[in-house]
């Protein structure tokens, strides 16, 4: 039992920890690509030493959903990471593993959000909380479905045991549905995250924010804790990706040994995936507004393909 | 898209070398250890046009730029005051930003501090004594450092940075 606890805790701290440097890396890659020099891969983690010792300053019309949201935000994401497939392929806790679960973890924490966002009745938040609602609403079928997919083709719901059973049998992953499914997934990644073409992290402008919108009432540790959650979130989707669609380096034992590897491996893979971000969000502009729903119900229909191949190709 | 990725890989990063001759590399390097110094190497910049021409705009939108690159520095400029360490006020200050100004240095969580850029900055220049002006930034709120120039350049804007660094850890 202490050991199941210890190992979920491993998952979660490693999560924490890595979350701000794939930020980090991803906005140097991308600078890179344009040109520039780009901040160090640490910045991030110095940005949030700061907010943390910064004032906080709250509008007087907010409640205490406003001053709750980015305590439920983080701890979601803590959550979250010590039941998915991180360093070892099947987590402690009884219900690790399970996808519903963890998928509406992360839509607790995208309503506190949406919630906070409205909260202190700036019309930025309001706005960002209207469109995030909206594309989460469109995003999370195809997440599901995706997942699905993998699901069907394993003969197991448990995320844990889709990642030993892929990892056991290269020859169910070499298929071209599981591309298909892939590709759903990193899309659905990119809207659920704040990424381009559906989201900017990088822009300055109030009128095409989603994301950043919600955010802008924040300060100070608050600041932190929401910017440290969506890393989080970001590098929890990142894993998930690294780990079900190529789930190769994932100890099934759990000795400290087989973790330390199972650590090495997703670094490298996060890395990889950091990469191909960094190159989809320099190459690609901003889609409009009323477009997000055309490539979300793109990446829906790449989903339910790869689940239809899954009774169509033995 | 291949061709985009290719002509990005192709051109390579154009943000100035790190020579030691080269002059934007030392201010910049002295300014981050000045930034590590009292903001721990993060400095999150609010920009506030309090009626300026837009001059001053240009010359800052040019330190984000591949060129001069401040953001490997540890500065960021940020969409609301409420993430800021910085406010960089330009312009004077028109009767309708007074407010408004006002409002967005209440909305600034504290350390904080305030740079005013451009000669209109400083009295209202050339707008000086018109009916629409309220006078300088420093009418309006307390300000920490002036940086001169109309508009100023780039590497004025960094020395300036700088010099109100030092001017805050005395």
């Amino acid at each position: 039992m202490i050991h199941d606890l210890l190992i979920a805790a491993a998952q979660a701290l490693a999560i924490a920890a890595l979350a701000p440097l794939v930020v980090g890396f991803t906005r140097r890659l991308k600078a890179r690509l344009v040109g520039r020099r780009g901040p160090s891969p640490w910045q991030p983690y110095a940005d949030l030493r700061k907010l943390f010792a910064k004032e906080v300053v709250v509008s007087e019309n907010a409640s205490w959903v406003f001053r709750a949201t980015p305590y439920v935000l983080f701890a979601v994401m803590l959550v979250a990471a010590a039941v998915v497939p991180v360093l070892v392929a099947r987590p402690a806790p009884a219900f690790a593993g399970n996808l519903i679960l963890v998928m509406y973890l992360f839509l607790l924490g995208t309503f506190f959000l949406a919630l906070a966002g409205l909260d202190t009745a700036s019309a930025f938040g309001g706005m960002g909380s209207s469109r995030e609602v909206a594309i989460s609403a469109l995003a999370e079928p195809t997440v599901i479905l995706s997942v699905f997919a993998l699901a069907l083709r394993s003969g197991t719901i448990d995320l844990g045991g889709i990642v030993e059973r892929l990892g056991a049998e290269p020859r169910l992953a070499a298929n071209p549905a599981h591309l298909l499914a892939f590709g759903a997934f990193f899309i659905v990644m990119l809207a659920e995250t704040g990424r381009l073409p559906v989201d900017n992290p990088a822009t300055h402008l109030e009128l095409t924010m989603i994301h950043e919108a919600m955010v802008l009432e924040y300060s100070g540790r608050y600041l932190a804790l929401v910017e440290w959650a969506s890393a989080m979130k970001l590098t929890l989707f990142m894993t998930l990706l690294a780990n079900l669609f190529l789930p190769w380096g994932l100890p099934g034992g759990l000795t400290v040994a087989a973790m330390a590897g199972g650590l090495v491996a997703l670094v490298v893979k996060l890395a990889a995936l950091a990469l191909l971000l960094a190159l989809v969000e320099t190459s690609v502009a901003k889609l409009r507004l009323f477009r997000v729903p055309e490539l979300l119900a793109g990446s829906f229909a790449l989903a339910l393909l790869s689940v239809a191949a899954v009774f169509l190709v033995r | 898209m291949l061709r985009q990725l290719r002509a990005a890989l192709g051109v390579g990063v154009v943000t100035e070398p790190p020579a030691p001759a080269s002059e934007i590399e030392a201010l910049g390097v002295t300014l981050r250890g000045e930034i590590a110094r009292l903001f721990g190497r993060s400095l999150h910049i609010r920009q506030v046009d309090a009626g300026s021409c837009n001059g001053c705009e240009i010359e800052i939108s040019g330190l984000t730029g591949p060129h001069y690159d401040l953001e490997r520095f540890g500065l960021h400029f940020v969409a609301s005051p409420r993430h800021a360490d910085c406010l960089l006020v330009t312009g004077p200050v028109t009767r309708n930003m007074a407010e408004a100004l006002r409002r967005t240095w209440e909305a600034t969580p504290d350390p904080k501090l305030v740079i005013a850029v451009g000669d209109c900055s400083r009295d209202g220049g050339i707008f000086a004594g018109s009916y629409a002006i309220a006078g300088g930034v420093a009418d309006v709120i307390p300000v920490d450092a002036v940086i001169l120039g109309c508009p100023p350049s780039p590497k004025a804007l960094l020395a300036g940075l700088l010099d109100a660094m030092g001017r805050l850890r005395q």
